[in-house]
C-alpha cells in the first residue's frame, strides 16, 4: 500500500489544515465545488469537512457517471436486456439504479434478463466469443476515464469480426458539463461557486489545458486534484490561495499522475472510433449540447442504438426530487425533502441516492443525518 | 455398484431413498465421517449431553466458488457453525450436516468437499453425528449446498448477550477484517487478478475458551460475518441502545485487503470474515482481555478497536485515520464495485 498510505497521514492533514486556517480571511465564504463524485466519496470518508473553517463549504458536483444519466437511457438499457437472446453486460454501480416503475437492471435479471456484472470491459469480448449464439450489449457509461476502454473495445471487436457485440454508448464530456454549472448563473449574474476542484482521473485523459478556457471565461480558479483525502486537501489550500489573490488560473496539484496535454494514444483512440453528438440528455443538468459522444456511422454495426428498435420513453424523475440542484451544487442533500425519507440507498427515488459516488448517498452514508436532517455544517 | 468417485456425477437417483442414494452414504459420507453415532444407523443420533445449558446454532452454506485460498464450502460449514455456537462462550459438541446437490455436480468434488468438512470437524473434536441429503435437478441449484447445525453446553453463570453491553467498555477484535470477503471476490472467475490472500476461515471456540477464562465477564461476542464490522457494530448498538466509537488506526486490515478494496471500490468495513469475532468487555478487563488473545494462535493481531459510547441515536463512528469522524452505517445489501 505504499503510494497511498502517504496520502492518507493524518499528522500531514492536520499541517494543511493550520496552513488552511491561516489562510482563509474570516469575512469571506469560500464555496467551493469538488467537479468529481471521487472527490465527494473521499471528502465525507476521512471526514474532510471536520478539518476545515466553517466558512469554507463543499458544494458537490456532478461527476457521478451513474447520476448524470437520465432515467429514459436506464430504461433503455433495462429494455435491451429483458429482450430474447441478449446479454446485458454492465459495471456493478448501474445495476441498482432505478429506472421508471421501480425498475432496474437487478430487478431485470430476477425476472430473467441475462445482465451480468463486469469488472472490465474486456470481460465483454470474452462473453461475446463464449456465447455466439447471443447478442452481447454493453452498457457503456462513464466520462473520459472509461471512454478509452471502451474504445479499445471496439478495435479488438472489429479485429475479432464479432457479429453478437454491441455498445449502448452513454459516454458524457466534462469540459461541457463544467460548462453547464457555470453559465447559467453567468448569464444570471450570480455567482455560484468560488473554486473548482478539477477531476483527477478524467484529466489523465485530457490533460489541464482543456480547462484554461472555463477558468478564465467564467473567472474561477480550478485546481486539479488527485483522489487521496490530503490531495484535496492541497488542493483546497492551493484554492483558497487563489481566491484569496483573485487569481483564476488552472493548477495542477495531481502532478504524479496529469499533464497539460493528457494521453495521447487514448485521445486518438477516443477520436478513431467517437464522434460528438449533437445533443445529449443530463440528468440535473436538462439537454447540452455537444457534451456527449457517440459510435461513428462507419462502426453502426456495433451501435445498439442504430442496431436495436429503442421505444422512446417519456418517463422522468420524482417532481420533489433535488437531485438536479445537488448536482449542480445550488442545494445539498439534506435540502431536499425526500432525503432519508423515503429517499434512502435502499429505496433510492433519485440517482445521487444510488452511486456510492452520489452526494446523496455520501451524505447518508457517513453522515448522522437522522438527527440533523435540514442543518448544514 | 461401487461409486465412480473419478469421473461420476451426482444423479437423481442419489437422493431417491433407494440403492443408489444407499451406495453414496455407505461409500462416501460414512467412511469419511466416520464415527459411533453414524455407526448407530439411525435416522437420528443418541448423545448425552453434560451440564444443563444447551447451546444451538443453524447455518445454511452457499458460497461461489466453491473451492477457494484458505478453504472450501466443506470446512466453511464446520467453521461457521460451531462459531455461532461458541460465541455464546458455549463449547461445541456435535454437528448435523444436510447437504443440497445439484444433478450432475461431480462425485469428486464432493469427495474433497466431504473430506475438508470430516477434517475440520475432527479438528474441532465435534464429530457430525447425523445428515441428510437431497438432490434437486439440474439448473435448480448451484452445485452443493450445505446446512449445518450445532450444539454446544455453556456453563449456568456465562450468558453472554448485548442487552449487557454498558457504556464505556471496550471493543476487541481478534484480527484484520475483510480477509474471507475479498479472497472469495478475488477468486471468483471473472476476476483475473491473483494475489496472496487466504479466507480467514476457521474455528473460535478455543480461542473463546481462553477468553472467558481470562475474563468471565466479556459482555458479549459476535463473529462478524456477511456485512462485516459494520454490519455486526450496529446491531449491537441497537440492541444495546449505545452508540460506538472505532478508531480506525487501531483496526488491523491487511494491506492485500486494503488494495484489493481499493481497486474495487469498497470498504473493509462491510467485507465478510469467517474467522472473526468482536468481544465487549469492562474497560478494565480489556488489557488482561487482549493480552489473552495475544498469547493464542488464532487472536495474535488482537487489538482493542474502540469503545462504547452514550449516543441516543445509536450510531457506529469512525474517528478517521485522517482525523476526521464519520459514521459507519448498515448497508441496505451487497457492495457493488465502482465505475471508476
Amino acid at each position: 500500500m505504499k503510494y497511498i498510505s502517504e496520502f492518507r497521514n493524518g499528522v500531514l492533514a492536520q499541517q494543511i489544515a493550520q496552513q488552511i486556517a491561516s489562510e482563509v480571511k474570516p469575512e469571506q465564504q469560500y464555496r467551493l465545488m469538488e467537479f468529481c463524485g471521487g472527490h465527494t466519496h473521499t471528502i465525507f470518508r476521512y471526514g474532510i469537512p471536520d478539518l476545515l473553517p466553517t466558512n469554507v463549504k463543499m458544494l458537490h458536483g456532478p461527476g457521478c457517471p451513474v447520476c448524470v444519466l437520465p432515467i429514459k437511457r436506464i430504461d433503455a438499457a433495462i429494455e435491451l436486456a429483458m429482450r430474447p437472446n441478449v446479454i446485458l453486460c454492465s459495471y456493478g454501480d448501474m445495476l441498482r439504479v432505478p429506472g421508471s416503475g421501480k425498475m432496474s437492471l437487478l430487478k431485470a435479471k430476477s425476472l430473467g434478463a441475462d445482465v451480468r456484472m463486469i469488472y472490465s470491459p474486456a470481460d465483454t469480448l470474452k462473453i461475446a466469443q463464449d456465447e455466439p449464439d447471443k447478442q452481447v450489449i454493453f452498457f457503456a457509461v462513464g466520462f473520459e476515464t472509461t471512454t478509452p476502454p471502451t474504445a479499445v473495445i471496439i478495435e479488438q471487436a472489429l479485429k475479432l469480426k464479432l457479429n453478437n457485440f454491441f455498445i449502448f454508448c452513454n459516454h458524457v464530456l466534462t469540459p461541457p458539463a463544467i460548462k453547464g454549472i457555470l453559465e447559467p448563473a453567468k448569464h444570471a449574474g450570480i455567482k455560484v461557486l468560488d473554486g473548482l476542484i478539477g477531476p483527477g482521473h478524467v484529466s489523465v485523459i485530457t490533460g489541464s489545458s482543456p480547462y484554461e478556457t472555463l477558468a478564465k471565461n467564467f473567472q474561477v480558479p480550478i485546481v486539479i486534484s488527485g483522489f487521496e483525502p490530503l490531495d484535496i486537501l492541497q488542493s483546497i489550500l492551493m484554492l483558497i490561495k487563489q481566491i484569496n489573490q483573485q487569481s483564476f488560473q488552472v493548477e495542477n496539484q495531481y502532478t504524479r499522475a496529469v499533464s497539460a496535454e493528457g494521453n495521447a494514444k487514448a485521445q486518438a483512440l477516443m477520436a478513431e472510433y467517437f464522434e460528438l453528438r449533437e445533443r445529449f440528455e443530463w440528468r440535473g443538468l436538462g439537454e447540452m449540447p455537444f457534451s456527449a459522444i457517440k459510435i461513428k456511422a462507419k462502426f453502426k454495426h456495433l451501435d445498439a442504438e442504430q442496431c436495436f428498435h429503442l421505444s422512446k420513453t417519456t418517463s422522468c424523475d420524482n417532481k420533489a426530487c433535488e437531485c438536479p440542484a445537488v448536482l449542480t451544487g445550488q442545494k445539498k442533500p439534506t435540502d431536499c425533502k425526500l432525503f432519508n425519507n423515503p429517499c434512502t440507498p435502499e429505496n433510492p427515488l433519485g440517482s445521487c441516492m444510488v452511486s456510492s459516488e452520489g452526494a446523496c448517498a455520501a451524505y447518508y452514508t457517513y453522515q448522522p443525518h437522522h438527527y440533523k436532517p435540514h442543518t448544514n455544517r | 455398484m461401487a461409486l465412480d468417485i473419478k469421473k461420476g456425477t451426482i444423479e437423481m437417483a442419489h437422493g431417491s431413498g433407494g440403492r443408489a442414494m444407499s451406495e453414496l452414504i455407505d461409500q462416501l459420507f460414512l467412511p469419511v465421517f466416520d464415527n459411533e453415532y453414524l455407526q448407530q444407523k439411525n435416522d437420528q443420533a443418541l448423545m448425552t449431553l453434560p451440564g444443563n445449558r444447551i447451546v444451538m446454532a443453524t447455518d445454511s452454506h452457499v458460497v461461489s466458488p466453491l473451492f477457494f485460498p484458505g478453504g472450501d464450502i466443506g470446512s466453511l460449514s464446520v467453521h461457521g457453525t460451531i462459531n455461532d455456537v461458541a460465541m455464546s462462550g458455549a463449547k461445541p459438541l456435535y454437528l448435523t450436516a444436510g447437504f443440497i446437490l445439484e444433478e450432475g455436480f461431480p462425485l469428486s468434488d464432493l469427495q474433497s468437499i466431504v473430506h475438508s468438512m470430516a477434517e475440520a470437524a475432527k479438528a474441532c473434536n465435534t464429530p457430525i453425528v447425523t445428515g441428510d441429503t437431497k438432490v434437486v435437478e439440474k439448473g435448480h441449484g448451484d452445485g452443493i449446498y450445505i446446512n449445518t447445525t450445532g450444539i454446544g453446553v455453556v456453563s449456568n453463570e456465562l450468558t453472554l448477550k448485548p442487552s449487557n453491553i454498558q457504556v464505556g467498555d471496550k471493543i476487541l477484535i481478534n484480527g484484520s477484517i475483510g480477509d474471507h470477503g475479498t479472497t472469495i471476490m478475488s477468486a471468483r472467475q471473472d476476476m483475473n487478478f491473483s494475489s496472496e490472500l487466504r479466507s480467514d476461515s476457521q474455528a473460535l471456540h478455543d480461542l473463546v475458551a481462553v477468553m472467558i477464562k481470562a475474563c468471565p465477564t466479556i459482555r458479549c461476542m459476535r463473529d462478524p460475518t456477511r456485512g462485516g464490522l459494520a454490519a455486526t457494530l450496529n446491531e449491537l448498538s441497537q440492541i444495546a441502545k449505545t452508540g460506538m466509537l472505532l478508531d480506525e488506526a487501531q483496526i488491523p486490515v491487511k494491506a492485500a485487503v486494503t488494495a484489493t478494496s481499493e481497486i474495487l471500490g469498497l470498504d473493509p468495513m462491510y467485507i465478510a470474515n469467517e474467522g472473526k469475532l468482536i468481544a465487549i468487555c469492562p474497560p478494565d478487563q480489556a488489557e488482561s482481555l487482549l493480552a489473552s488473545m495475544q498469547s493464542h494462535p488464532k487472536g495474535q493481531d488482537a487489538a482493542i478497536i474502540g469503545e462504547v459510547i452514550e449516543d441516543e441515536h445509536q450510531f457506529v463512528q469512525l474517528k478517521t485515520e485522517f482525523g476526521g469522524k464519520r459514521i459507519i452505517d448498515w448497508r441496505y445489501a451487497d457492495p457493488l464495485p465502482r465505475i471508476c
